[in-house]
């Protein structure tokens, strides 16, 4: 369901010159599988993603993404896609039904489908209780729920997470890790990146280690294990970026 | 292109808009007060101010006179100023505003009179300084009513008429009509006006929507929608645009409601309202027909500023969309405002007229045309040129806008 084919994204800046943010990545997820993309910050795990999620357009390389071309039909690459991150946030003017019911319109579904669509989620997710009260006065929690409910609201066969816990607290990012595990179970196809060991292990069937826009590994957490000879994910993870000082920046 | 898109995309910009207390100052309340508030207030104010000074008694030194105590009596005598004891200082006093003009009287000036000879009458006083003024053309007025007394006594000592050294009297009369005089006294000022409204109306909008969303982090949430980005951006650009037009018909509606008020008040109180309206306009003419608006020249103006109202959108769009931040925004478009109103004041400055060179320059070309059509003149050939060229520019802005949008560098600086 996710193919990426030797993905490059190469950034021009004026003080550094040239940047990869991705190299030569290549992967693959099947439809009920978690793939987990690990790495430090600046590793290139949001460049990866907002590739696979049509957000930017790949330098070179290619990708398919739900059967579907990230370079030539984005637009349909997208209908297919739920994307969550960090940098997806709510419009603090709307309600959590408003908000909802907007992206459903942008996925061109009808009101009446939104509707009954709005009342699923929201029964789902336990929203019921703010589901007409403006984003800008919501908890944390509410504000994920709402965004899980936009992500879902057209069903998407793709689901792509961006650190998705990046500073929550712990009880959010637990019902977080959860639904992401229930989006797996229902047979989707989900990549999901992190810099938490943890929740790696928790998660994962397969992880991919990024450093320096490479993916320098990938595996199963058995077979990373076993080739390693190491049973903690975090002194692996240091290995395979090439010692302390290079993986600093990871917990 | 997908217009069901663009339509969702603007009615959800368009509830977001209306919840939003900064845009709606910006767009509804400002132009909607702007006008009374220059009309009924400021004008009032001045009007104000100079009855003040009409009214003001002049204190009235004179210097010399000693044999001329005639008319240093008839001096003494008038009503309409205060002759007060000369003082050394008096230049000084009338810089300081102790003292509001003064008086030289050549030697033995009632003598020289009545032979003919006087040299002339200095009056000193505080150029720019109303009230100063004001007395100088109260002492005016007292030597030529002098002076006229003079020539009547000696006519009659000759046996001759009045009528011999004033052999015919002239005045004058308006014939322009109401609108030419309204279009003229309001035609430089509404549309420089319009043009800060409609850039301040399509400002705030513009960086709400583009920097501020980009800040916010809604902007990423909006782009993983399969909407297309062109969609996206003429949505967008559409909810802009409305508040720049929202922002020059709420002033214009309340302009028209402002004369109509005022023409009323000004019909029952007379020359009050009528100053505070010459004054607001920054003319001076007191007397007259009640200024009016050409009704058509309202229409010509709203299709006029279409395509630079568009030209303001997509600028303030393409510039905001450039920021970071709603503060990067505020900082490249508050200056911005300078540039958009420097060619609204040159077309306020007499003597620039409408040409096929002006018509081309944007912005102006809208300044000079709008006065002309509230004066109810229409220069077919012109009007074509400014509003080719206007959409011109117009298209091209947006073009930029459209492009902009798909630029990842741009959507992803943060």
């Amino acid at each position: 369901m996710i193919e990426a084919r030797q993905l490059t994204k190469t950034f021009h800046d004026k003080k550094r010159g040239e940047i990869h943010a991705a190299e030569d990545v290549s992967f693959a997820v099947a439809p009920g599988q978690i793939y987990g993309l690990l790495g430090a910050n600046g590793a290139g795990k949001t460049t990866t993603l907002r590739l696979l999620a049509t957000l930017l357009r790949p330098t070179r390389g290619s990708a398919t993404v739900a059967g579907f071309d990230v370079a030539t039909e984005p637009e349909k690459v997208r209908a297919n896609v739920g994307f969550l991150a960090t940098s997806t946030a709510l419009y603090g003017r709307l309600t959590a039904r408003e908000m909802i019911t907007y992206f459903g319109r942008l996925n061109g579904l009808t009101d009446p489908a939104i509707r009954d669509r709005v009342k699923a989620l929201s029964a789902q997710l336990g929203m019921d209780e703010f589901l007409d009260r403006r984003c800008d006065k919501f908890s944390t929690g509410m504000k994920q729920k709402t965004s899980i409910a936009r992500m879902l609201v057209h069903d998407p066969a793709v689901m792509i997470f961006d650190e998705p816990t990046l500073g929550l607290d712990v009880m959010t990012a637990r019902a977080i890790v959860r639904f992401v595990r229930e989006c797996r179970d229902r047979g989707k196809t989900v990549i999901y990146s992190t810099h938490v060991m943890s929740e790696v292990e928790k998660l994962c069937d397969t992880v991919g280690i990024i450093h320096d826009g490479r993916l320098l590994a990938e595996g199963t957490l058995a077979a990373l294990r076993a080739r390693h000879g190491e049973q903690d994910m975090e002194e692996i993870f240091v290995r395979v970026v090439g010692g302390e000082t290079a993986g600093t920046a990871a917990s | 292109m997908n217009w069901n898109n663009i339509a969702t995309i603007y009615l959800k910009e368009l509830k977001d808009s209306l919840r939003d207390r900064r845009t709606l100052i910006s767009t509804i309340v400002i132009p909607t007060l702007v006008m009374p508030l220059m009309f009924f207030g400021l004008g009032k104010v001045m009007a104000n101010v100079m009855t003040k000074a009409r009214e003001d008694i002049p204190t009235v030194v004179i210097l010399g006179g000693a044999d001329s105590p005639g008319v240093v009596r008839q001096f003494r005598a008038s009503k309409r100023m205060r002759v007060v004891p000369p003082r050394a200082d008096w230049k000084r006093a009338i810089s300081d505003k102790q003292l509001r003009v003064a008086v030289q009287l050549p030697e033995q000036f009632e003598a020289l009179v009545k032979s003919g000879e006087a040299s002339p009458v200095q009056i000193y006083y505080y150029q720019g300084e109303l009230k100063s003024e004001n007395g100088a053309r109260v002492i005016e007025r007292f030597l030529a009513e002098f002076r006229e007394q003079a020539v009547a006594e000696r006519l009659a000592a000759q046996g001759l008429p009045k009528s011999a050294a004033r052999p015919f009297e002239y005045r004058r009369e308006n014939v322009a009509p109401p609108e030419k005089v309204g279009g003229n006294l309001f035609g430089g000022l509404v549309p420089y006006l319009i043009i800060i409204l409609c850039f301040t109306g399509a400002m705030y909008p513009a960086m709400d929507l583009t920097a501020g969303e980009k800040e916010r982090g809604t902007m990423e949430t909006l782009l993983c929608s399969p909407v297309p980005r062109v969609d996206i951006v003429l949505g967008k650009f559409l909810l802009v645009l409305t508040g720049s037009l929202a922002a020059m018909v709420c002033m214009l509606l309340s302009m028209g409601l402002t004369v109509m008020i005022g023409g009323t008040l000004m019909m029952a109180g007379g020359s009050g309202a009528r100053a505070a309206a010459a004054g607001a306009a920054g003319g001076a003419g007191t007397a007259g027909p009640i200024p009016m608006i050409d009704p058509w020249g309202i229409v010509g103006v709203l299709a006029m500023v279409l395509p630079v109202a568009i030209l303001f959108a997509a600028v303030a769009f393409t510039v905001s969309l450039f920021a970071k931040s709603y503060k990067e925004a505020q900082s490249y478009l508050g200056p911005m405002i300078i540039i958009v109103i420097l060619p609204g004041v040159v077309g306020m400055l007499p003597g620039i007229e409408l040409s096929a060179r002006t018509a081309l320059i944007p912005i102006l070309n809208l300044s000079l045309v709008c006065k002309e059509m509230l004066s109810g003149v229409w220069h077919w050939g012109y009007i074509g040129l400014i509003f080719g060229s206007s959409s011109v520019y117009a298209a091209a802005a947006l073009g930029l806008a459209v492009r902009m949008f798909q630029r990842e560098d741009v959507i992803f600086r943060t």
